[in-house]
């Protein structure tokens, strides 16, 4: 018989639950983080002119590349820390999805404005 | 028959990395729920685990294809300023967009809106596929990284659906254009 054809393994019982909740909760912060630097480079003049990366892209560049940048700097601590962990993961998992909700709310421009 | 070099870069970020990825969304969801479903994934085998692994590791590189593609190729040429008192802007598609109050909302409210909610479908799909390839059948257990995980394959569906939409419409009413011609074929005339 085929490996593929035989049944997923029953559980690993030595898997924590810190290594997800890292991943999650980092994506909620890199999407928050994009969502607040587009404010924050809409906004201040000085912020918008360091963050022109890529002159031909503008400050989208430099919006996009710190905002990725400190999501996988964040993934990476996270991971480091909690990878061997129990965490509570109900908590943080209802914190990366407000901050994804707010990320969507923020990005819409009539939102973004009223900053 | 014959596309310039910039509509060609358009097709390939829209239907190619954009478009593929956004049917392959519903897909995963389908099957992320179902494999981590308690109740009814006993019936997978490592072949279907494999699968999905694979399913959503493409999907991470189109996601990533089409926002750096979209960021870094089509952007430049759709904010393109002209020289001062060009009256032809059908070359600068923001300022033809801006150009007139029927759709200079299209780039107010539709571009601005789409440049940055398009990051958030790579930032999610790659979560998603680390949680998967990391926990597979086991995400059964975690229940709360489950509902975490298929919140974030959503939100991805719905920031990659936004992006796709306004950037078919935009497309629709200022075209990137130019670039060199590719000739895909020579038919002759009737």
């Amino acid at each position: 018989m085929s490996t593929s054809h035989n049944p997923v393994a029953r559980d690993d019982p030595s898997l924590t639950n810190g290594s997800g909740a890292a991943s999650v909760l980092s994506a909620g912060i890199g999407c928050f983080l994009m969502a607040a630097f587009a404010i924050l480079a809409d906004k201040s003049a000085l912020v918008k002119s360091n963050l022109i990366f890529y002159k031909p892209t503008g400050p989208l560049s430099g919006v996009t590349t710190v905002a990725i940048v400190v999501w996988l700097v964040t993934w990476g601590i996270l991971e480091w820390t909690w990878r061997k962990k129990t965490v509570p993961a109900g908590r943080i998992n209802a914190i990366a999805v407000a901050l994804l909700v707010l990320s969507l709310i923020l990005t819409f421009p009539p939102v973004a404005d009223l900053f | 028959m014959q596309i310039t070099e910039r509509a060609l870069w358009t097709l390939i970020h829209g239907m190619a990395f954009g478009g593929l990825y956004l049917l392959a969304c519903s897909g995963a969801l389908v099957w992320l729920y179902q494999f981590t479903d308690s109740s009814i994934s006993d019936d997978f085998t490592r072949g279907h685990e494999r699968f999905v692994r694979i399913y959503l590791i493409a999907m991470v590189v189109l996601a990533w294809a089409a926002v750096l593609s979209g960021t870094y190729v089509i952007y430049p040429w759709y904010r393109a300023a002209p020289l001062t008192g060009r009256a032809d802007l059908s070359m600068f598609p923001q300022r033809l967009l801006m150009s007139r109050p029927a759709t200079s909302g299209w780039h107010s409210l539709g571009m601005e809106w789409k440049e940055h909610v398009a990051w958030f479908a790579p930032i999610s799909i790659t979560m998603v596929a680390f949680v998967f390839i990391r926990y597979g059948h086991d995400l059964r257990n975690h229940r709360q990284l489950r509902s975490a995980v298929l919140v974030f394959a959503l939100a991805s569906l719905v920031a990659s659906g936004i992006a796709g939409f306004f950037g078919a419409e935009i497309d629709d009413y200022a075209p990137v254009r130019g670039g060199s011609t590719i000739h895909l074929s020579h038919a002759e005339a009737k």
